[in-house]
């Protein structure tokens, strides 16, 4: 048993680290050049031949840095649906995706292509409408696309499993990108900011509240963590570790980010700190896709059902069809 | 990351669960915790047992009669100890506190005395920290240690020691210079409790049984060739212990986690749940697994780097929490029945004890309180609040 991550993929954190602190949105061009495209791509495709745990310190560091792109839409969620041609246009940043999940979809207003899973495949969705729509997180708009005829056959029905595990794992690792960045914040305010004579973390009406979020933090990134092995291993969990990751950091996300701008007083409410947008993104992540109460619902019937008749996985399997 | 066990690990992990099988004895499964309940005869047994076969001081050094075996592999041992549900070896303070510091801080010819009669479960140790004045402030400890003709006279009272009933030995931490305060002038004693002016008073607890006991120590004289370390320097050697008390115990508190939620889907199952409870139950398990691979990130950096990772300091803290809501979860899903008591209630008032008992997690072995100001302070690195 070794949950370390290899010298190599600390050195592809600490890059995305750098890379993103200086420039926060990179273009799609720069992410190809980058590598960040084609991580799980195959060699011969242009790719790194690399899996998803690669990808998952990819999005928890663009999560932390705000980005704003297709890259979730295209990385996540339709590259499993991607022949290998198409997946070579990603990985040279020639092309970016997104998949209509349901009625609101993701990144609609960077991705250059639309899929959408239909009864018995994925096809492309071609000639529709675009509306972009305003979104409380402005880094992270949604859109609703109108008519459009489904045209070239991507994959059969069979890779929405895996799309709904990346999905779930990926939006969870974010989340944890940004429930660590909101803790920093908090910590760097409490041993700096002094009231009544002593800094405000040094009271443990602060302290305590923040060690409860340092606990979320590292309990959801364990669960998203082991969440990414299990995809990138195809593990028979990685139904059940996507969702547990899922559930649990997109709330924690959420409330990690409260006790955030609590510690922060008033500074925290304001427009001017960046608080408030990781705040937004984490609550962004949240209500997307599958809620926790139901993915916890899903857990709840793998634990409790003895004869659980449709399996964690073929549930999720019904709902992204269903939407498409 | 592989989180698969090694081939070497697998090989261990199906060794010890043949041997689990066919050398646990039948009254002894379904331990359910609390030290009052295995302190007799069949529990030497059982710790003997272990012992012959090899689990008892998995990671202690050879040379000490260990096992010499890596974290992992304790790690496994209380994981597929919990998962059939057996008590743990009887020396608990022995094995993980006692034998450690001595490793750490003995003499060559303390080491040869008392290590191995702790692994063979021969002599049984208990822990004299804890004082009426001196709870979560350690360094309050007032039992003094005068050195008069060439040994220690102890006087003093220590509480909520853990096995002082059946104990051989006390690590007891004393103050041997009257006008010290705080963290200096405190000396580090091992103390023979059949020793005279040693008397031990058992304190009856919530559950109705007495687990703790008071110690009272009036005039005992402790040879010199007894201190453990410098004296003066007894603070250092009881971080020792204290770091070891919480040291592999994260696997051994994920695991009876695990157990416990198992056996509330049971309840569930039997019993009906309704959707909330349903969401309750998911909660917990998703916790848990948190609590478990936060633990297998903590390991696997100990491995690597001989220092474990500071997330590993989280375990104790949500472990005692979640504890506590579980069983109180089970008392709601038994309804009208969880008033009964333990003579009348259902699965033999397991749940009833259970949570009265979990009332004593968030206080033992470190205060939630305490616990949070230590991620706060060395995790976080906020600063002290006293």
């Amino acid at each position: 048993m070794d949950f370390t991550f290899t010298p190599e993929q600390d050195a592809l954190r600490e890059q995305a680290r750098a890379y993103l602190a200086d420039k926060p949105e990179p273009s799609w061009s720069e992410l190809a050049e980058l590598g960040w495209l084609g991580v799980s791509i195959a060699e011969e495709d242009g790719g790194a031949g690399l899996g998803f745990v690669e990808e998952a310190v990819l999005f928890e560091e663009l999560g932390r840095a705000l980005y704003h792109g297709p890259y979730f839409s295209t990385v996540a969620a339709a590259l499993p649906a991607l022949p290998d041609e198409l997946r070579a246009e990603v990985a040279a940043g020639e092309t970016s995706w997104t998949l209509a999940f349901g009625p609101l979809v993701p990144d609609l207003d960077t991705a250059d292509r639309i899929a959408i899973v239909g009864g018995d495949g994925v096809y492309e969705l071609e000639g529709a409408e675009r509306e972009i729509l305003e979104t409380t997180d402005e880094s992270r708009p949604l859109g609703v696309v109108r008519g459009g005829e489904p045209g070239r056959r991507l994959s059969d029905a069979s890779v929405v499993t895996e799309i709904r595990d990346r999905t779930l794992a990926a939006l969870a690792i974010e989340a944890c990108g940004v429930a660590r960045r909101a803790l920093e914040y908090a910590i760097e305010y409490a041993t700096t900011r002094e009231q009544f004579g002593k800094k405000i973390g040094g009271y443990q009406a602060v302290s305590h509240p923040l060690a409860d979020a340092y606990t979320r933090v590292e309990l959801a990134r364990s669960l998203s963590l082991w969440a990414a092995w299990c995809v990138a291993e195809e593990d028979e969990q990685r139904a059940v570790a996507s969702a547990s990751a899922k559930a649990y950091a997109s709330e924690g996300a959420v409330a990690v980010c409260e006790t955030a701008i609590q510690v922060h007083g008033g500074i925290g409410f304001t427009w001017e700190h960046v608080l408030h947008r990781l705040y937004k993104r984490a609550l962004w992540i949240e209500s997307f896709s599958t809620s926790a109460t139901r993915l916890r619902a899903e857990v709840a019937s793998s634990l409790l059902d003895d004869k659980h008749a449709p399996s964690l996985s073929a549930v999720a399997a019904k709902t992204v069809s269903r939407s498409g | 990351m592989d989180l698969r066990d090694t081939a070497e690990e697998a090989a261990f992990r199906a060794e010890l669960r043949a041997w689990l099988e066919d050398n646990l004895p039948e009254e002894l499964r379904g331990f359910r915790g609390g030290s009052a309940r295995f302190d007799g005869e069949a529990a030497r047994d059982w710790s003997r047992a272990l012992h012959d076969a090899g689990y008892a001081g998995l990671t202690w050094p050879k040379g000490y009669g260990g096992g010499g075996a890596p974290y992992t592999h304790q790690a496994i041992f209380l994981e597929e100890m919990a998962r059939v549900e057996a008590p743990p070896h009887v020396g608990v303070i022995g094995l993980g506190m006692a034998g450690p510091t001595i490793m750490a801080h003995g003499t060559e010819e303390q080491k040869a005395r008392y290590l191995e009669p702790i692994l063979s479960a021969e002599e049984i140790w208990c822990q004299g920290f804890s004082e009426p004045g001196a709870g979560s402030d350690l360094a309050g400890v007032r039992t003094s240690a005068r050195q008069e003709n060439g040994t220690f006279v102890v006087d003093g009272q220590k509480v909520w020691s853990s096995f002082a009933h059946i104990a051989d030995f006390c690590i007891l931490l004393t103050r041997n210079d009257p006008e010290s305060t705080r963290h200096a002038g405190l000396t580090y004693l091992i103390v023979d409790m059949k020793a005279t002016g040693v008397e031990v008073r058992p304190l009856r607890q919530i559950t109705g049984e007495a687990e703790f006991n008071e110690i009272f120590f009036s005039g005992v004289e402790v040879p010199v060739e007894n201190l453990l370390g410098e004296v003066g320097g007894g603070w250092q050697v009881a971080m020792t212990t204290l770091l070891h008390e919480r040291g592999t115990l994260g696997f051994a508190l994920q695991a009876a986690l695990e157990v416990q939620i198992r056996k509330l889907a049971a309840l569930a199952r039997d019993r009906g749940a309704d959707p909330i409870q349903r969401d309750k139950i998911a909660r917990e398990w998703i916790e848990m697994q948190g609590v478990r691979f936060t633990n297998y990130r903590s390991l696997s950096q100990l491995m690597k780097t001989g220092m474990p990772g500071p997330e590993g300091s989280i375990s104790k803290l949500v472990w005692s929490e979640a504890n506590q809501r579980i069983t109180k979860l089970a008392l709601e899903l038994l309804g009208p029945d969880a008033a009964l008591g333990e003579d009348n209630a259902p699965y033999g008032g397991y749940w009833q004890y259970q949570q009265l008992r979990s009332r004593g997690n968030t206080i033992e072995a470190g205060t939630s309180e305490v616990l949070r100001n230590i991620v706060a302070e060395r995790v976080l690195g906020l600063p002290y609040s006293r």
